[in-house]
């Protein structure tokens, strides 16, 4: 479940990830009211790209993929009053660097009760960096069924793939330095909406694996 | 590399983790996964002294879903049974280079030795009258699943305690979760030290089922029934099994668990076994998900989650 | 250290500077002609500095008597690969004893004159020290008939101490026979005090740590269940008893209260139990393994308290080799026993000197004095004083050693002190005047 927030750059152990502070000398780039905008544009398009959104499942990636999967879910049904089942997709066992660090605890995975069969999953995660969890997230959702297609949403694209995969929609494009690191901060968890830039921990530059 | 040899190993926060990780893994089963690619490319060795199909198949299982490669070593039509030393045997394992190894023996403490021998992970599949962690592990997870969380819980332990391994570790592991454990048996099956352990001890079933959540009914061995340690089967039987009559003094969500196999009619009467309130089967599934979560804490990372940071001595 | 002065054919040897155990504070010389002291203390120096002797400098060094053992296992006939009466004697010799008893269970079983005069034979020719054979008390140690004691009382061996240690003479009424049989020639029955059936499957003491390893317990109450029925029927038939591994509290309890009725019991602790408890056995390492098993601080503390005031009389090793596969192993069929005729003097300073609760004197009675007198051992056991035989031993209590395994002279290495840093070290050892050791290596 803490994925996320280590190849972030956070190297605290395995449990619940704790709530997010403002790391030192780190800006905000996106606060709360453009968040907000940037994901009811993304369940615009998603509306668009997928027809309606017909068959649409999100499912977000722990840990902060899954409050912003909840929260397309919820404006997409505002704008068509239709109901978009969302859940969340843990990657953890998919991982290609679990050697490098201690075993780490599980996040959780819901998939909604009819499955993904056939159905257009969008993932959804908080920062699209090397592409490697969104790779991860592939493998997870092939042991999981065969749906239609595969989209990716993603609220913040930093660059720097690793691998030939690219966001389907993006809340915005961060260009970023690898010696800068990327936070996000979510109301749910950290009782404030904000994506901040600020310099990283020099060990995870060189991990480099988002 | 850190391993499991005992219940005592694992601290709450580590329990606990087993326990999460177990959970998460066996909603995944539930959603048709069959397989994680987790330890690609790792080796398991089963290494089984004794004849335990349950429990080897649940470890081979458990490794097979996580990816790694499985190689089994029993007692039988191996070098085992032509007189190899556990030792040998342990110098073998690391020639082959394995991650991690599960063993289950007849001796107390073999799973210690083994430690001391190879590089790998060991995990204590069963040894002796010492200690069978994973057992105790898959009782606390069926707990969980039924009654929540384990703190306060009256959990009643009825049978040979004196011989028994799954007793040792759930005294362990129950009391680390803030359960209340009480022991039941004839005296001559409960250890001389006993008032040592973190438990209570009654020789009254009678007296201990209205104030039960769960009752965990242990296997008597035909060994023990030689006249030694109780007059005959029968007065066990009458004394200590669970019957209908003593099923119904629990209270009316109390479970009923079995670590399997049972003799049914004197360690617990059929229709007790059968009843919904006994975990018996369920304790067989959820014994796949918790080693699952064990091999996965153990070997899925650089170094191990969990477990004792090496073997003693 | 050692200067040879030239010496003809029966060199006199002179050991300068030692202070004797239980002697005057000031240093003496003591000065050794054909195997015997032919002087000690300042009228030795005359002769010390006549020149034509053999001098051993034992600045610093204190000298025993040479040690005698009632209690070692040598293994040979039949278990060569672990210890050989000449590699146990040369042990023996290194631990600063002139003189051990050799344990009967061997294969086949000391049951008969012909295997003690074996063992008696492999002893003398090998020269370290004086082997005494021990008699097995029943034929191949089965405890249903008496071996034939009187013949190997009259052998070549002159066996005094009968045992079947290694297993329990646990049928009363033939343990009243075994006791009374024995007065015809002086013997005595020691005693491997454990009652059978309380110990089946017994892995290590019972009590906290046992049940918490799950290992079958050995009752404090098998030993002394043993050595209370034991000293009232030595008393009842008026012999004389000895009982071999004193390991508990409630034993040393039973045996001060028989001695105080006027029963003729001695006792003997190993250093083992002198110094290492129960808790050892966590680790499932087998080097911990032995039988009587270790106990509790509590039995540690009451062991040495009986030490010191001679409730137990004696130290014996019960030194015990086994080959390393034996150890090796679970721990329930691993080996029992543990090797201690190199270590036992160290660990003697460390758990009863160095704390003040006997002095060298006591070390002198327990580990040489007493245990001759027990086994009737002749020539050995003696002050170091003048017409007496030169059974010596010269010990460095002032140095540290940290005990190895690889370099024992026994050809085991399964010491519960490995690793560990113990004091003194035994620099030499003369066996009627003749160094088996000297500077710490055998001669």
């Amino acid at each position: 479940m803490c994925a996320k927030k280590r190849a972030n750059g956070d190297e605290s152990g395995g449990g619940d990830p704790p709530s997010r502070t403002e790391p030192e000398g780190s800006r905000a780039v996106l606060e709360g009211p453009e968040i907000s905008r940037a994901l009811t544009r993304i369940a615009h398009e998603v509306l668009e790209r997928t027809k309606g959104g017909e068959g649409v499942i999100l499912l977000g990636i722990p840990t902060r993929g899954v409050p912003l999967a909840r929260r397309l879910a919820e404006r997409i049904e505002r704008v068509e009053d239709r109901h978009v089942p969302w859940g969340s997709l843990d990657i953890t066992m998919y991982r290609d660097d679990l050697r490098l660090a201690p075993a780490r605890a599980l996040g959780r995975t819901e998939i909604p009760a009819d499955g993904i069969h056939d159905s257009v999953v969008v993932l959804v995660d908080d920062v699209l960096f090397s592409g490697r969890s969104v790779r991860a997230a592939l493998d997870a959702l092939n042991d999981l069924g065969r749906p239609r297609a595969v989209q990716l949403a993603t609220l913040v694209d930093r660059g720097h793939r690793q691998l030939p995969i690219r966001a389907d929609y993006v809340g915005k494009n961060l260009p970023t330095s690898l010696r800068e690191k990327v936070t996000v901060l979510l109301d749910e968890l950290d009782d404030r909406d904000a994506v901040l830039v600020g310099p990283a921990k020099p060990r995870n530059v060189a991990e480099g694996d988002r | 590399m850190r391993h499991l040899l005992s219940a005592g190993d694992l601290s709450y926060d580590e329990a606990t983790q087993v326990l999460d990780t177990a959970k998460e893994l066996s909603q995944l089963s539930g959603h048709s996964v069959k397989k994680f690619p987790t330890l690609r490319g790792r080796t398991v060795v089963n290494l089984f002294y004794e004849d335990s199909t349950r429990t080897r198949t649940s470890f081979e299982l458990a490794a097979k879903r996580l990816s790694a490669d499985v190689i089994n070593f029993s007692a039988k039509g191996s070098s085992v049974s032509k007189g190899e030393s556990l030792k040998d045997s342990a110098l073998t394992l690391q020639a082959m280079g394995a991650d991690g190894v599960v063993i289950r023996h007849s001796a107390s403490g073999a799973a210690h030795r083994l430690a001391t021998w190879v590089d790998g992970a060991v995990v204590n599949g069963g040894d002796g009258t010492h200690e069978h962690p994973t057992q105790a592990l898959l009782d606390a997870f069926t707990i969980r699943e039924r009654m929540g969380d384990l703190a306060g819980l009256r959990v009643t332990i009825v049978g040979d305690v004196l011989h028994s391994r799954v007793a040792r570790s759930n005294v362990l592991l129950l009391h680390t979760l803030g359960a209340e454990v009480t022991l039941v048996a004839p005296p001559t099956l409960v250890p001389v030290s006993v008032h040592t352990w973190p438990c209570a001890v009654s020789y009254r079933i009678e007296d201990v089922l209205p104030k039960s959540d769960v009752v965990m009914m242990l296997r008597v061995q035909a060994e023990r029934m030689k006249g030694e340690f109780f007059p005959t089967a029968r007065e066990y039987s009458r004394r200590y099994g669970l019957d209908r009559e003593r099923f119904a003094r629990l209270p009316a969500d109390a479970i009923v668990m079995h670590p399997g196999p049972m003799v049914r009619g004197m360690e617990i009467s059929a229709e007790v076994a059968d009843s919904p309130r006994s975990t018996v089967t369920e304790q067989v599934t959820n014994g796949l998900s918790v080693r699952m979560a064990v091999l996965y804490l153990l070997l899925g990372g650089s170094e191990s989650a969990i477990g004792n940071q090496e073997a003693q001595g | 250290m050692t200067q040879t002065s030239t010496a003809e054919n029966a060199p006199v040897r002179v050991i300068r500077g030692a202070r004797i155990a239980g002697g005057p504070e000031e240093t003496s010389d003591i000065v050794i002609r054909d195997g015997v002291i032919a002087a000690v203390g300042s009228d030795a120096r005359a002769q010390a500095d006549a020149g034509g002797v053999e001098v051993i400098d034992a600045t610093g060094l204190l000298a025993l008597p040479g040690l005698v053992d009632l209690h070692t296992h040598l293994r040979e006939p039949g278990r060569e690969d672990a210890e050989t009466v000449a590699t146990g004697a040369r042990a023996a010799a290194v631990g600063g004893y002139t003189a051990v008893h050799a344990m009967a269970n061997t294969d086949p079983v000391a049951d008969s004159a012909g295997v003690v005069e074996q063992v008696w034979r492999l002893g003398h020719d090998a020269g370290y020290c004086d082997v005494r054979p021990v008699g097995a008390v029943t034929r191949g140690l089965r405890g249903q008939q008496l071996a034939e004691l009187g013949a190997m009382a009259d052998s070549v061996a002159g066996v005094r101490v009968f045992s079947d240690d290694g297993v329990c003479v646990s049928d009363a009424l033939l343990m009243r026979r075994a006791l009374e049989y024995v007065k015809a020639f002086g013997g005595v029955i020691a005693q491997h005090a454990q009652e059978p059936r309380l110990t089946e499957g017994a892995q290590m003491n019972e009590g906290v740590v046992s049940d918490r390893l799950g290992l079958g317990g050995w009752p404090a109450v098998a030993e002394e269940a043993i050595i209370a029925r034991d000293c009232l029927l030595a008393e009842h038939v008026g012999s004389r008893l000895h009982i071999c591994h004193v390991s508990t509290s409630g034993s040393v309890q039973i045996i001060r209260w028989a001695k105080d009725r006027g029963c003729d019991v001695t006792a003997e602790v190993t250093p083992h139990h002198l110094l290492l408890t129960d808790d050892l056995a966590e680790s499932y390492d087998p080097v911990f393994k032995v039988n009587p098993p270790l106990r509790t601080t509590e039995d540690v503390t009451a062991l040495r308290q009986a030490l010191a005031d001679g409730t137990i009389d004696s130290v014996a090793t019960d030194h015990a080799p086994h080959p390393v596969e034996a150890k090796e192993t679970e721990w329930s069929n691993a080996a029992m026993g543990m090797v201690g005729l190199e270590s036992a003097l160290s660990v003697v300073q460390h758990t009863m000197v160095d704390n003040g609760l006997l002095d060298w004197s006591g070390v002198a009675d327990r580990m040489s004095f007493a245990p001759a007198r027990i086994g009737r051992v002749r020539g050995h056991g003696r002050p170091i004083a003048p017409g007496e035989p030169a059974n010596i031993t010269l010990y460095d209590a002032g140095t540290t050693r940290d005990i190895d395994p690889a370099a024992l002279v026994s050809k085991s290495g399964n010491t519960p002190y490995r690793s560990m840093r113990l004091p003194g070290r035994v620099v030499a050892t003369l066996l009627r005047g003749t160094p088996t050791v000297l500077d710490g290596k055998v001669q």
